[in-house]
């Protein structure tokens, strides 16, 4: 079954439900071979699949749900935020924590989350995660630049926070 | 351009989507410029840390199981529609099998020469980059004996412009080997050996500077090894190291 594992993965990333995630899985897989005839042989497969489950999520309660999120603002860019020393990369990367992190990846409004998974997790170039959510490539852009900012600035609290208990739990000990 | 106009750009650089000409210009201003190094750094690491944690939801056994009965079955047609069917299904699963095998080797390819990058670079901002400090590699092989599971001979570096710093064990995918590091007028070049059987992608024989790293890089196969050669030294000084290696060999 092609793609199988990867879909699951981004099926339950999007629902939170491990069942759920087969329903959706299992109705991406009936829709693809029932309108295999409509696919374009020498077009992007795996695009054209994720873009079947996520149509099909969209359309279901929980991603209808998901959707009425905050909204997005596709000609609000922002700028990038510097990097600074000591930065929530440094300390995950150091500590690789993910709970932390995944935990921070669930809290992201959807939007941010499935630009974010695709990139990042599926290695999708920016015109495959365009073909895949029906945006222009601009709006891949933006909204994984916004994404990224909203995961650093959801970090570094937590990451911070348990860096400090850490060292106090360590000067304790030592204390000992 | 200032330091705050590369860094607006620094994640669509890192995505590898840049234009050609602009990748390039950008390759050569992180080289030179601290505080975009360390930016650069920093977000690779989230990157990958992203990419481990994201990957977290596997299907269970029993549902891989109904998917398959599901897709095998079919419902009662005419004979011409059930060969039709069978014959979109099968078309379905060798379009999908090959894209898939050429997308994810293409991904796992694309995902380990990332990591070699990776390793390069977080050794080098590491306090201790080297396990073994010694220019002599006559020091450093037998360093290695016992701490990795091969052999590898290392080249005579006399009259050359390279220095050995030293080595660490190193680990790719969960597999160890060997990670040296060289210098040549003021730049890195690490050297990374593992064994080939034990990497999770087919590498090419021979590939020079994939697309979308940062630095020059050379790999190849040698007496069931695979060699990486990386660093952000010019290509004909990466070649020149590879060659002395395959020599050694």
């Amino acid at each position: 079954m092609p793609l199988f594992d990867q879909l699951y993965n981004f099926a339950q990333w999007m629902t939170g439900d491990r069942e759920e995630a087969e329903d959706l899985v299992q109705e991406t897989y009936a829709k693809a071979l029932k309108g295999f005839p409509s696919f374009r042989l020498g077009t992007n497969f795996r695009a054209w699949m994720y873009r079947i489950l996520r149509n099909t999520f969209l359309t279901s309660r929980t991603g209808l749900k998901a959707t009425m999120t905050v909204p997005l603002n596709p000609d609000e860019d922002g700028s990038a935020l510097p990097v600074q020393p000591d930065t929530p990369e440094t300390l995950l990367f150091e500590r690789s924590n993910n709970e932390i992190l995944q935990s921070a990846i669930d809290e992201l409004p959807i939007h941010f989350r499935e630009v974010l998974l695709l990139c990042e997790v599926e290695e999708m170039s920016y015109q495959e995660i365009s073909e895949t959510l029906s945006v222009p490539i601009g709006t891949v852009m933006s909204r994984l630049s916004r994404a990224r900012r909203t995961l650093r600035e959801r970090l570094r609290p937590r990451v911070s926070t348990e860096a400090a208990a850490s060292a106090m739990a360590k000067e304790t000990n030592h204390g000992l | 351009m200032v330091c705050k106009s590369w860094k607006e750009k620094l994640d669509i650089y890192l995505d590898g989507e840049l234009p050609d000409d602009e990748m390039r210009t950008f390759d050569a201003h992180v080289r030179t410029c601290p505080s975009c190094s360390a930016d650069a750094l920093s977000r690779v690491q989230m990157k990958r840390a992203i990419h481990i944690s994201g990957t977290r939801y596997m299907p269970g056994p029993e549902f891989r199981r109904r998917m398959q009965l599901q897709i095998a079955s079919k419902p009662k047609r005419s004979m011409a529609l059930e060969w039709m069917f069978a014959a979109v299904a099968a078309l379905v699963v060798v379009a999908g099998v090959l894209t898939m095998g050429y997308v994810e080797n293409r991904s796992t390819r694309k995902h380990t020469f990332s990591e070699i990058a990776d390793l390069h670079v977080a050794t080098l901002a590491s306090s201790s980059p080297v396990d073994v400090v010694s220019t002599d590699r006559h020091t450093v092989k037998p360093w290695f004996q016992g701490k990795i599971p091969f052999a590898f001979n290392l080249p005579e570096l006399q009259n050359t412009e390279f220095t050995l710093l030293g080595g660490r064990v190193t680990y790719l995918d969960q597999t160890p080997g060997a990670h040296l590091i060289y210098d040549v007028g003021k730049h890195h070049i690490s050297v990374f050996v593992f064994q080939e059987r034990s990497l999770p992608a087919r590498l090419d024989k021979d590939r020079v500077s994939p697309k979308q790293l940062t630095f020059n890089m050379e790999t190849w196969s040698e007496g069931g090894l695979r060699y990486f050669v990386i660093g952000d030294t010019s290509a004909a000084n990466i070649d020149s190291l590879a060659k002395l290696f395959k020599a050694a060999s």
